[in-house]
């Protein structure tokens, strides 16, 4: 049986650091997460609420879901969701495979994916498993470690918000499943809400990023209280995640441009406050992927790469950049899981076409610190 | 033939009479509580002192922050009746959801959505419900709501269902103020309809404010039109005004800027406007300010209009210097703002302000230089350093590419500005004090497209460019633009990540110098 006691409620603060939290392991990319925030808070005032349960306190058996947006952040910041489409993801599933859902998982804490299964899970009486496929974000849906340690995302169900429901009863791989995702998305008006098959409990414990929805709220949490003591809010990210500062710098050089629909380029940050005399440069595909100091690539996708206003702490993402922004270029370990094989196949520089081999960044052994 | 610029702000009011590009008068005259009387003062004394015929005067231009202030104190705003068409999509999150308590009480918070709206792609998301429309009509009646805002989804797009549920609420409401979001905003359905909404809400002010400076100007004799700047700096006629309050938002700002730039003759340079309390610093490029990727907060309300980048830090002529424990200098961002006559040492006061340090410095005499000549020298050198470091760094800010450009310094506290900062040399334009009102005085006329084009049929990207840039130049005719001096100043498109490539999002922006428009 499910432990419904355990673990936190989350409250409007805690979605307000979760927003924070959200934006940062979003690296660049993912989304803004303020109108999925939105809808969470006026989920919590309509009296709905919000659990986020441990990985250890799912049964083995315990038969969950994931549940995210999927389409253009454009058309989500203006053909605003009907708000149950997640809901209706859930329970079409049910009907179609005959299962109950015990909780919902999130596959993508980085960027607006951090609120959605929040959201569905609260209207749907359920918990969130405190946990994420990315530990930050990525452009597609193979993307996640429940796709690379095999777990196959088919059947699933996509909702738009007049009503419709279409299952994809089976795609012969992850990819060929986002490929026609994205097509139906398409029919659907350009945002729409995808509720992936069934996970165990087992599963998750093996091959989910752990604490992902901790992370994120503690992350936000330590900034909220830097700026308010006057504090370093970068310090306090670092502090809070094992991360490390490899630069400071003004943005001197940009280059973007889109291609097959992701937006591809290269930012050029001059060095100061220690860093004189030095280059940094972010390559930036949708999300931050590789950092290099003059020339040399040090930290590498899917090691986290955040580019932050030096004064406010704020996540620039990489539509927001600009020339003589003043930056400091942080970087977070990613998660063990991320750093195997079969993941690297994936998420590391081969899978996003780059000729360059992953190097674990510096504290690459150590692991993350428990919460 | 003379221009006559006037900027009505929350505590001045200022005025300059200008012929072709020189600046005849300035005068800086204190703002009234009925508007009118402080204009004329201004106008008149401005007038007075640059020895003009009035009948001369071909156009009056006048900034203000009227209306910016009405929302952010909260005051002379009148209840609106918010109906969005966009249902199913959009139920979770009705109008004015993110909106702050108190403001949403001042308009009375009344909400409604209607099936209706567009997909990004053009379809119906669903038919317009008129009978709905209906039933608001008897409700808005019963509660005797007298403006209404109107927003449906993706309206930039196609803005058809705004303009057939406004006929409909027209017909069983006549009299009724009724504002489209399609005519104020961009895509981004909160922050447009947002938009809309303190636009309604801001209908009546609109009237009787232009009536104010109609008046005010009658009573002067002047019978020529007369424009209101707007956001980007450019000319509304006081009719669109009238309707489109929200659309002067920003005006006070980029008049600084623009006039700053005008004065120097220069096109691309970084303004730096030092006040009492803080320094506003924005880049002008090409003649206008550049203008900020961000959303906009005004009164605790998000907005996406076009503002200038400004941002500000917390300096000023009347900022606290003080020492740390560790001799360490410190500056601001505590002021004492207007009080700097009494409490500033150099004005008999007990309060170090970096006034002080710069008489101390001799880069000014103000005052009393007595009254500081026995401030430690390091001290006075450590907190000129600190000054201008922070200087350094909010223009190395809004710095938008390495080529050296000028610094322009405007502002009663520019005596704190180096003649250097960094690589960039600093210019100070004689009438300063009023570039407010230059700014005004100088403002052309634009015409803007910024929607989604679907590249479909054949149809190319510089096809589309081509016909966008066509209905900007409309636009900026029906203004008042003089055709032959139309230029375009901004032409971009972005295709829309994670969608086919048939949809590219185009936003063009053109202007001309005022042609002669009844307004």
């Amino acid at each position: 049986m499910l432990d419904t006691s355990a673990g936190f409620l989350v409250d409007e603060g805690r979605l307000d650091a979760l927003e924070i939290g959200a934006a940062v392991l979003g690296t660049g990319g993912g989304g803004n997460p303020y109108i999925g925030k939105l809808r969470a808070r006026e989920a919590l005032r309509q009296g709905y609420v919000m659990r986020v349960i441990p990985l250890e306190a799912l049964p083995d058996d315990a038969v969950v879901v994931s549940v995210g947006g999927i389409g253009a952040p454009l058309v989500s910041h203006e053909r605003i969701k009907q708000g149950s489409e997640g809901l209706r993801c859930v329970r079409a599933l049910e009907k179609h495979l005959a299962i109950s859902v015990d909780a919902i998982v999130c596959e993508e804490i980085g960027g607006q994916n951090a609120m959605e299964p929040l959201i569905t899970a609260s209207m749907a009486g359920l918990p969130v498993v405190d946990c994420d496929g990315m530990g930050r974000a990525f452009p597609e849906m193979q993307m996640t470690t429940f796709s690379i340690f095999g777990h196959c995302s088919t059947p699933s169900v996509m909702c738009d918000p007049h009503g419709n429901a279409v299952i994809f009863e089976h795609a012969i791989s992850e990819k060929w499943h986002e490929r026609m995702a994205r097509a139906c998305v398409v029919a659907q008006g350009g945002a729409s809400t995808l509720a992936s098959a069934p996970m165990s409990g087992r599963f998750l414990k093996q091959y989910s990023i752990p604490q992902s929805y901790s992370q994120a709220i503690r992350l936000g949490e330590a900034v909220v209280a830097a700026r308010q003591a006057h504090a370093d809010p970068i310090r306090a990210i670092c502090d809070s995640e094992n991360g490390e500062v490899v630069f400071r710098g003004k943005i001197v050089d940009l280059k973007r441009k889109i291609e097959g629909g992701f937006v591809r380029g290269t930012v050029m940050v001059q060095g100061f406050d220690g860093y004189e005399g030095q280059v940094g440069s972010v390559l930036i595909q949708n999300e931050n992927l590789v950092f290099s100091r003059d020339g040399v690539a040090e930290v590498v996708v899917p090691d986290l790469i955040v580019i932050l206003d030096i004064d406010t702490g704020a996540a620039i993402t990489t539509e927001m950049l600009r020339y003589g922004q003043r930056v400091a270029v942080l970087a977070l370990p990613c998660h063990p899981l991320l750093r195997s094989e079969a993941a690297l196949e994936v998420v590391g520089p081969r899978g996003f076409g780059l000729d360059l081999a992953y190097r674990p960044m510096g504290r690459a052994e150590k692991e993350r610190k428990p919460s | 033939m003379y221009r006559l610029g006037i900027d009505v702000g929350g505590t001045n009011t200022d005025a300059v009479v200008m012929a072709g590009r020189s600046v005849l008068s300035g005068v800086k005259t204190a703002t009234t509580e009925d508007v009118t009387s402080g204009v004329i003062e201004a106008l008149e004394t401005a007038i007075a002192k640059a020895e003009v015929d009035r009948s001369k005067i071909t156009y009056v231009m006048i900034g203000t922050t009227h209306f910016t202030n009405a929302v952010i104190e909260r005051r002379h705003l009148s209840p609106v009746a918010a109906i969005r068409l966009g249902l199913p999509a959009t139920a979770c999150l009705p109008p004015m959801v993110d909106w702050p308590e108190d403001l949403r009480k001042a308009i009375g918070g009344h909400r409604y959505l209607v099936r209706g709206g567009h997909e990004f792609d053009g379809r119906e998301i669903a038919a317009l419900d008129l009978d709905e429309i209906d039933r608001i009509a008897s409700d808005i009646r019963v509660k005797g709501i007298e403006a209404v805002a109107i927003s449906s989804v993706f309206s930039p797009i196609n803005g058809a269902m705004e303009l057939a549920a406004r006929k409909r609420l027209l017909e069983s409401c006549p009299g009724l103020r009724v504002v489209v979001s399609s005519d104020i905003g961009r895509i981004g359905l909160l922050e447009r309809e947002s938009a809309a909404i303190m636009n309604a809400s801001l209908l009546e002010l609109s009237s009787r404010t232009v009536e104010a400076f109609r008046s005010a100007l009658q009573a002067a004799g002047l019978s020529c039109p007369f424009f209101i700047t707007q956001n980007d700096g450019t000319l509304m006629g006081a009719e669109a005004v009238r309707e489109f309050p929200v659309l002067t938002f920003a005006s006070g700002p980029t008049n600084s800027m623009r006039g700053a730039a005008f004065l120097t003759g220069e096109t691309d340079a970084i303004v730096v406007d030092i006040g009492g309390t803080t320094t506003d610093i924005g880049a002008i490029q090409r003649g206008f300010p550049r203008q900020a990727s961000t959303v906009v907060d005004i009164g605790g309300v998000r907005t996406n209009f076009r503002m200038p980048d400004v941002f500000s830090i917390g300096l000023g002529g009347g900022s606290l210097v003080r020492r740390g424990p560790d001799g360490s200098v410190s500056v601001g961002p505590q002021s004492v703002g207007y009080r700097i006559t009494k409490e500033a040492l150099v004005f008999g006061g007990a309060t170090m302000t970096t006034t002080d340090i710069a008489v101390a410095a001799g880069k000014v005499s103000i005052g009393e230089a007595a009254a500081v000549s026995s401030l430690d020298r390091d001290l006075v050198e450590s907190s000129i350093a600190e000054i201008k470091r922070m200087l350094e760094r909010g223009v190395e800010r809004s710095r938008i590419s390495p080529e050296p450009i000028p610094v322009i310094a405007v502002g009663g506290g520019s005596i704190l500005m180096p003649s250097r900062l960094g690589d960039l040399t600093v210019i100070r334009p004689e009438n300063f004090a009023v570039a407010n009102a230059v700014g005004a005085a100088i403002a052309q006329v634009s015409g803007e497209v910024d929607r989604i084009f679907s590249l479909a049929n054949g149809l190319t990207r510089e096809d589309c460019l081509r016909q966008a840039e066509e209905e900007a130049r409309e636009k900026a005719i029906r203004s008042g633009a003089l055709a032959s001096t139309i230029e375009t100043i901004e032409r971009e498109d972005v295709p829309l990540a994670y969608l086919p490539g048939n949809a590219t999002r185009i936003h063009v922006k053109v202007v001309g110098e005022m042609g002669g428009i009844d307004a």
